[in-house]
C-alpha cells in the first residue's frame, strides 16, 4: 500500500483529476465549445484505440490489422444490448459481453497466428478483421448494412474514466514481468526464447488484453456517436489506429495519446479546408516521418519519476 | 519596380476588389440581413457524387433566390465536406449551429444522416433533405415505425420502400413480369430496404422472385452469377443498388444473354451508368427516380437551363432535389417573413410547395407525398417517363 502512495503516483493522480476538473470546467462554462467537445470525444476514443495497438505492436512488436475488428464487436455488443435493454445498464451489460466474446475470438486468433512472424501475421489478422465486418454484414441483430442508429448514453466523465483505467492497465501491464517478457519478443524472439521465455504464451496474453481494451473503444463509440455500421469497420480503421500509434512512436503511450491530441485536432481544423483537406493531412504525416522515422517520441515516457530524479540531480550537482 | 509603383499598383488592387465586393450586393434582397444556410454535404468519399451534384444544386439554388428582387433576404451557403463519416457529420452539424444557420440542407446518404438529425434538432435547427431516402429516417427511433418525427427534420425524395414498391407495380402492370430474378447489394440498407419492399410489393400482385443473389459494394466482377442466372428462366432482372456496381452487372448481363428488361432503383440516374454499361447495353432497362428530363414541366426546365448554363453541363437527379431542398427552406423563411426557426419549422410543415421535382405536402413523418417516375433508357438515353404509384 506505501508503495502505490509514492510521490510519483501521487503526482499522477492529480494530474488525472487536474485534467478532469480542467476540461469539464472549460465545458461547462462554454469555453470548450460542441465542436471541439465531440472532437474531445472522439480523442478519447482514438486514444483507447491506439494504446491498446500499441501494445501489441509496440510493445510486443506483433504487426496486427485486425483491430477493427475487435472495435467493431465491442460497438455493436453494447449496440445491440442499448436497444434490447436501453440505458446505462444496457449498455455496461454490452461491454462484458463484448469483452467476452472478444476474449474468445482474439483466442481463437491468436493461438494459431501468434506463431506466424512479420507479414504473415499482418494478412491473418488483416482476414479476421474482414470476417467480423462480414459477420456482422449479414447478420439481423445487428441490422444489417444499415446498421443500428441508437441513443446518446455516454457522456465526458465515462469517457474519461474508461480512459484512464485503460492507460492504467496498459502502462502497468508492461512495467509488470509479463510486459518485459513481451519487450524481450518486441527485441529479439530468438533470444528471449532461449532465455526460457514462453514466446507464445506472452504474445497471446498481450492481445488478448489488447482485444479487451479495443472492445471497450468500439462500446464508448457507440454509446457516444449515435450511429454505427459495417462500413465505419473496414480495414482502414485499422490503419487509422495504426497511423495513431507509428506516428506517436511504438512502443510509447505517452506517444500514441499526444498523437491522437494532435491528429485529432488537426483533423478538426483541416475541416475547414475541405478541398486540401487530405493533401495537407498526408503531407504533415509524411514531414513527421521523414523528420522522426520513430515517431514524435519514439520508445520515450513521460514519467513523474524520471522528472524527479532530474531535479534531485540537478540538486545534489548544485550543491 | 520601385516602391512607388509598387504603392501605386496596390491601392488600385485593393481599389477594384471594393468595386467588386460592391458589385455582387447589388442583385440581391432588400435587406442587408445574411440569413445563412448550411450546405452539409459529402463532397468525398463513396458518395462524393452525390454530395458535389447536390451542393452544385444548392448553391444554384441560393444564387437565384439573391437575384430574385421579390425575395427580402439575402442567403448565404455556407459549405462543409462530411467526408461521408458518420462521425464527421456530427462535428459538422455543431459548427453550422455555432455558425448561427437557420437549416442545414444535407447530408446526402441516410448514415450520416443519421448522426446529424440528433443534433441538428436538439439544437431547433431546420434540416431539409435532399436524399436520405432510408425508412423511417425521419423518425427518432428508425426502428419504431410509431416512434416520434424529429419536429425539425425533413425531406424532399420519398422512401426506399415507396420506390421499391412502385417499380414492382411497374413490372407487373406495364411491362407484364411475372418471375423476377434480383441481384441486389448486401452493402447498403438502401439496396437492401428496395428489396424487400420490391419482393412485397411483387408477390403482392401475384409474382415470384425466383432468384436471388446479392453481391458486394465494390466488386467489379459478376460473370459467375450472372453465368447461373443466364441458364435460369425469368421476366426481367432488377438490381438494387448503385451505379457503379449496377453498371457493370448491366454490361456483363447483355455479353452473356441475359436480354429480358432490366430494372433498378434510382441509384442507376448517374452518367457513369452510361459509361460503365456502354449505351448499346442499355437499351430496355427501367430505373425508378424522382426526377427526369424527358417531358419536363416550364419550371423544371428553367431550372435545367439555368444549371446547364452555370456549370456547363445537365443536372443529375440529385441535383434537382437538393435545387428543391434549397428552395423549400428559402420560400419558408421568405413566406414566415422571419428567421425564427420554430416559425419557420411551423410554415414548412403545412407547405404547399411547388418544384422541380414536383408538387408535395408533408405526411405526419415529414415525408414528401409524391409519385415516382418509371423512366425507360434507349441507347442510354432516357426516353420516356411514366408516373406510377404502388398499391
Amino acid at each position: 500500500m506505501k508503495k502505490m502512495l509514492n510521490k510519483a503516483n501521487l503526482y499522477w493522480l492529480l494530474f488525472c483529476v487536474g485534467g478532469y476538473a480542467l476540461l469539464m470546467g472549460l465545458m461547462s462554462a462554454g469555453i470548450i465549445d460542441a465542436v471541439n467537445q465531440t472532437v474531445i470525444q472522439t480523442i478519447i476514443v482514438n486514444i483507447i484505440l491506439a494504446i491498446s495497438l500499441n501494445l501489441i505492436i509496440g510493445i510486443t512488436g506483433q504487426f496486427s490489422l485486425g483491430h477493427a475488428g475487435f472495435m467493431c464487436v465491442g460497438a455493436y455488443s453494447a449496440g445491440v444490448m442499448l436497444k434490447q435493454i436501453g440505458g446505462l445498464n444496457g449498455f455496461f451489460i454490452g461491454i462484458l459481453i463484448g469483452m467476452v466474446i472478444n476474449a474468445v475470438l482474439a483466442l481463437i486468433v491468436a493461438i494459431p497466428t501468434l506463431r506466424l512472424k512479420g507479414d504473415y501475421l499482418a494478412i491473418a489478422t488483416l482476414g479476421f478483421g474482414e470476417i467480423i465486418r462480414i459477420i456482422v454484414l449479414n447478420m439481423d441483430i445487428t441490422n444489417g448494412a444499415a446498421g443500428l442508429v441508437l441513443p446518446r448514453v455516454v457522456d465526458f466523465t465515462i469517457l474519461f474514466v474508461f480512459m484512464v483505467v485503460a492507460l492504467l492497465i496498459v502502462v502497468n501491464f508492461t512495467r509488470s514481468a509479463a510486459g518485459r517478457a513481451c519487450i524481450s519478443i518486441r527485441e529479439d524472439e530468438i533470444a528471449s526464447e532461449a532465455m526460457g521465455i514462453n514466446t507464445t504464451k506472452y504474445k497471446v496474453i498481450a492481445f488478448v488484453i489488447g482485444a479487451l481494451i479495443a472492445s471497450w473503444a468500439g462500446a464508448l463509440y457507440a454509446g457516444n456517436f449515435y450511429v454505427i455500421n459495417p462500413g465505419m469497420f473496414t480495414y482502414s480503421k485499422s490503419i487509422d489506429i495504426l497511423v495513431i500509434v507509428v506516428f506517436g512512436g511504438m512502443g510509447s503511450m505517452t506517444g500514441s495519446v499526444i498523437s491522437a491530441v494532435v491528429l485529432g485536432f488537426i483533423n478538426s481544423f483541416l475541416q475547414s479546408f475541405s478541398n486540401m483537406r487530405m493533401i495537407i493531412y498526408g503531407l504533415a504525416l509524411v514531414m513527421i516521418m521523414v523528420f522522426r522515422p520513430s515517431g514524435l517520441l519514439g520508445t520515450r515516457e513521460f514519467k513523474f519519476s524520471s522528472l524527479f530524479k532530474r531535479f534531485t540531480k540537478k540538486k545534489e550537482a548544485s550543491q | 519596380m520601385d516602391s512607388k509603383n509598387f504603392f501605386k499598383l496596390l491601392t488600385a488592387g485593393a481599389l477594384s476588389l471594393t468595386a467588386l465586393a460592391g458589385c455582387s450586393n447589388d442583385g440581391g434582397g432588400t435587406t442587408d440581413e445574411k440569413v445563412s444556410i448550411g450546405l452539409h454535404y459529402e463532397l468525398k468519399g463513396d458518395a462524393a457524387d452525390y454530395g458535389n451534384a447536390e451542393l452544385r444544386g444548392s448553391q444554384l439554388a441560393i444564387k437565384l433566390a439573391n437575384e430574385n428582387e421579390d425575395y427580402q433576404f439575402t442567403y448565404e451557403g455556407i459549405e462543409y465536406d462530411n467526408g461521408s463519416s458518420e462521425n464527421e457529420a456530427i462535428t459538422i452539424s455543431q459548427r453550422l449551429i455555432s455558425d448561427g444557420v437557420v437549416g442545414v440542407i444535407g447530408p446526402s446518404t441516410s448514415a450520416p444522416s443519421a448522426a446529424t438529425y440528433p443534433i441538428l434538432n436538439d439544437a431547433q435547427t431546420i434540416v431539409v433533405s435532399p436524399s436520405a431516402t432510408a425508412n423511417n429516417q425521419t423518425l427518432v427511433d428508425p426502428d419504431d415505425p410509431n416512434s416520434d418525427v424529429y419536429e425539425y427534420v425533413y425531406r424532399v425524395c420519398f422512401e426506399d420502400s415507396y420506390q421499391g414498391a412502385a417499380m414492382a407495380q411497374f413490372a407487373v402492370d406495364t411491362l407484364g413480369v411475372q418471375k423476377v430474378a434480383v441481384y441486389g447489394s448486401v452493402s447498403s440498407d438502401y439496396a437492401k430496404g428496395l428489396n424487400t419492399a420490391f419482393t412485397e410489393q411483387l408477390e403482392k400482385l401475384g409474382g415470384q422472385v425466383v432468384a436471388n443473389e446479392s453481391y458486394q459494394d465494390g466488386d467489379t466482377d459478376f460473370s459467375a452469377v450472372l453465368t447461373s442466372l443466364a441458364s435460369q428462366e425469368f421476366d426481367a432482372l432488377y438490381i438494387p443498388g448503385y451505379y457503379n456496381e449496377a453498371g457493370l452487372i448491366i454490361q456483363q448481363a447483355r455479353e452473356l444473354g441475359i436480354d429480358c428488361p432490366i430494372i433498378g432503383p434510382d441509384g442507376f440516374d448517374a452518367n457513369t451508368l452510361v459509361e460503365l454499361a456502354g449505351a448499346d447495353n442499355l437499351n430496355d432497362v427501367y430505373f425508378t427516380t424522382a426526377y427526369t428530363t424527358v417531358d419536363a414541366s416550364e419550371k423544371l426546365q428553367a431550372f435545367i437551363d439555368a444549371y446547364t448554363e452555370e456549370y456547363g453541363e445537365a443536372p443529375a437527379m440529385f441535383a434537382a432535389l437538393a435545387f428543391d431542398a434549397t428552395n423549400l427552406l428559402i420560400e419558408a423563411i421568405e413566406k414566415a417573413g422571419t428567421t425564427d426557426k420554430a416559425t419557420v419549422n411551423e410554415t414548412i410543415a403545412n407547405m404547399e410547395f411547388s418544384g422541380v421535382t414536383g408538387d408535395f405536402t408533408f405526411d405526419e413523418t415529414h415525408t414528401p407525398n409524391k409519385s415516382v417516375l418509371v423512366v425507360e433508357l434507349v441507347d442510354g438515353v432516357q426516353e420516356t417517363a411514366v408516373s406510377v404509384t404502388p398499391e
